[in-house]
């Protein structure tokens, strides 16, 4: 047999999915994509469409590195096919920045030297972008609470918990 | 992740038409534990079929003052639903102790019913295990089960059921609505999951074919006197080693009605009528509680590592009656003992 694909347990080859085409809204801007249907968002973003800012922690929805917003909500994209996206409108850590101008949050990490490696920073800000759009969070135990799905391994909580509260109050 | 193809469904009977046709296919709604397992090689469907886009996201009262939620109701929704938070109190709390935020928006409520264990062994696809591959063995018998049950094991299987919403559904009497080829069928909660028997690998009492469409809650939602514990090995996004649901409806301090589940300890969330009966026309204190806890833990057995969850779990009952006797609920942010 010479068409490519897989053995199946009964061992014949069993036909490679194919591709599918995608239109995806990323930052803004719509972006068409041909994507194999196991692709996660996580992988689209980062492989196909070279936005890198995302990051793959776990790749498990345990880290939240690869937080991003989809219509306005905080979602792993790690856990989530691309395919499943369509349509919807997604906003990374490149897309929140405006006219030059850092995104409160961006500026209030700085401020506050709210991380060390830098590698849950992405999906911290995204987070707590979508945390104060829902509004659910008063108090610093309420954003602890709440941002809990955000993991930093160097440890910079409280200063991470500072930054969204500054970025909280103004906005 | 292995290869599978992606269909989506138009409607309910267009999602069972594909499952029937494609006995290896999965729906995937919000998809936080199906593509975590998938990732894992310990779930390989050869097609997964979007049920995500269909219409079953309401929240609507039912004629005889109850709730039917839509099974795609994220659960981030429910938990902040204005009939949730005032009705039923419970619900939303034992939503809200569960996973993050993130994974919240994105899981649905017919899903959490259907998660999986997150038994190591059932996670790790090169150890034995009865779940996963039927007639294996049971490695957590014998090795690290610090998060496993000790309710209603079997000599197959000591996994215990993840879900926080579930218990709070048992507590409340929720009824599950499902649609299959032969029509529509509701299963109460009681009857939705399984104990593990020697058939660990069947969860629960859905057909292959079925799809949950809604959950409904019956009138009574206890909303004056609950509260749901979670106690993990961190505050925040672990899994429960033990959580309590308790609901209590008083005359002055002298309890009319009682409701008792927990999670983290069986294969389902554990209920126990005796328990519960054994409250009544008693005075709300902590004798009384503890009789009720000791019912409830007759005949609880640990395997070595989760030994502690015996006493953890009578002490978590006593203090989450306590709790609910008090008007005063656990608070999902402020974790503190006092």
């Amino acid at each position: 047999m010479t068409q490519s694909g897989i053995t199946s347990a009964t061992g014949r080859l069993a036909a490679v999915p194919e591709k599918i085409a995608l239109t995806l809204n990323v930052n803004g801007k719509r972006v068409e994509l041909r994507v194999a249907p196991w692709t996660t968002l996580l992988d689209a973003l980062r492989d196909h469409l070279d936005l890198t800012g995302t990051k793959k922690g776990c790749d498990h929805g345990q880290c939240g590195a690869c937080t991003v917003l989809v219509a306005g909500r905080r979602i792993n994209s790690c856990l989530t096919l691309a395919a499943m996206q369509e349509g919807n409108e997604i906003t990374t850590i490149e897309g929140l920045a405006r006219d030059g101008e850092l995104h409160p949050l961006q500026q209030a990490f700085i401020d506050h030297d709210a991380f060390q490696c830098g590698y849950c920073t992405s999906g911290q800000i995204c987070s707590a972008a979508g945390l104060i759009r829902e509004g659910r969070a008063k108090t610093p135990d309420e954003i602890r609470e709440l941002m809990s799905g955000n993991i930093c391994r160097c440890g910079a909580y409280p200063n991470i918990v500072a930054a969204i509260q500054q970025a909280m109050e103004r906005s | 992740m292995i290869p599978f193809q992606y269909t989506r469904a138009s409607d309910v009977a267009d999602a069972i038409k594909q499952i029937a046709t494609d006995p290896s296919a999965k729906f995937i709604a919000g998809g936080t534990n199906l593509l975590d397992l998938i990732k894992y090689d310990v779930a390989a469907p050869t097609r997964l079929i979007d049920i995500s886009r269909l219409p079953l996201r309401d929240v609507e009262q039912t004629a005889t003052g109850g709730l039917l939620i839509g099974a795609l109701v994220p659960n981030t929704d429910l938990a902040y639903h204005p009939l949730i938070e005032e009705r039923y109190p419970l619900v939303s709390r034992s939503i809200l102790a569960g996973a993050s935020q993130q994974l919240r928006n994105m899981a649905s409520t017919g899903g959490n019913l259907v998660q999986r264990t997150r038994c190591f062994y059932f996670y790790d696809a090169t150890t034995p295990c009865n779940k996963r591959q039927p007639d294996s063995g049971c490695s957590a018998i014998s090795g690290i089960n610090r998060g496993n049950a000790i309710l209603g094991t079997s000599e197959s299987c000591i996994a215990t059921h993840p879900s926080d919403m579930c218990v709070a559904l048992a507590a409340l009497e929720a009824t599950v609505h499902v649609t299959g080829p032969a029509g529509k069928r509701t299963i109460a909660i009681a009857d939705f999951h399984r104990l593990p028997s020697n058939t660990p690998h069947q969860d629960n009492n859905l057909e292959p074919d079925e799809i949950i469409t809604a959950i409904e809650l019956p009138p009574k939602g206890f909303s004056t006197n609950y509260s749901y514990l979670k106690i993990r090995d961190r505050l925040s996004y672990a899994f429960a080693l033990v959580s309590v649901a308790a609901a209590l409806e008083l005359d002055g301090d002298t309890i009319k009605e009682a409701r008792l589940a927990l999670g983290g300890v069986a294969h389902k969330p554990w209920r126990n009528t005796a328990a519960e009966a054994a409250l009544l026309g008693q005075r709300a204190d902590a004798g009384a509680f503890a009789k009720a806890a000791d019912i409830l833990l007759h005949g609880a057995k640990g395997f070595g590592h989760n030994d502690f969850k015996i006493g953890l779990a009578r002490r978590a009952i006593i203090r989450t009656l306590d709790q609910a006797a008090r008007g005063t609920p656990q608070s999902i942010s402020d974790k503190k003992v006092r």
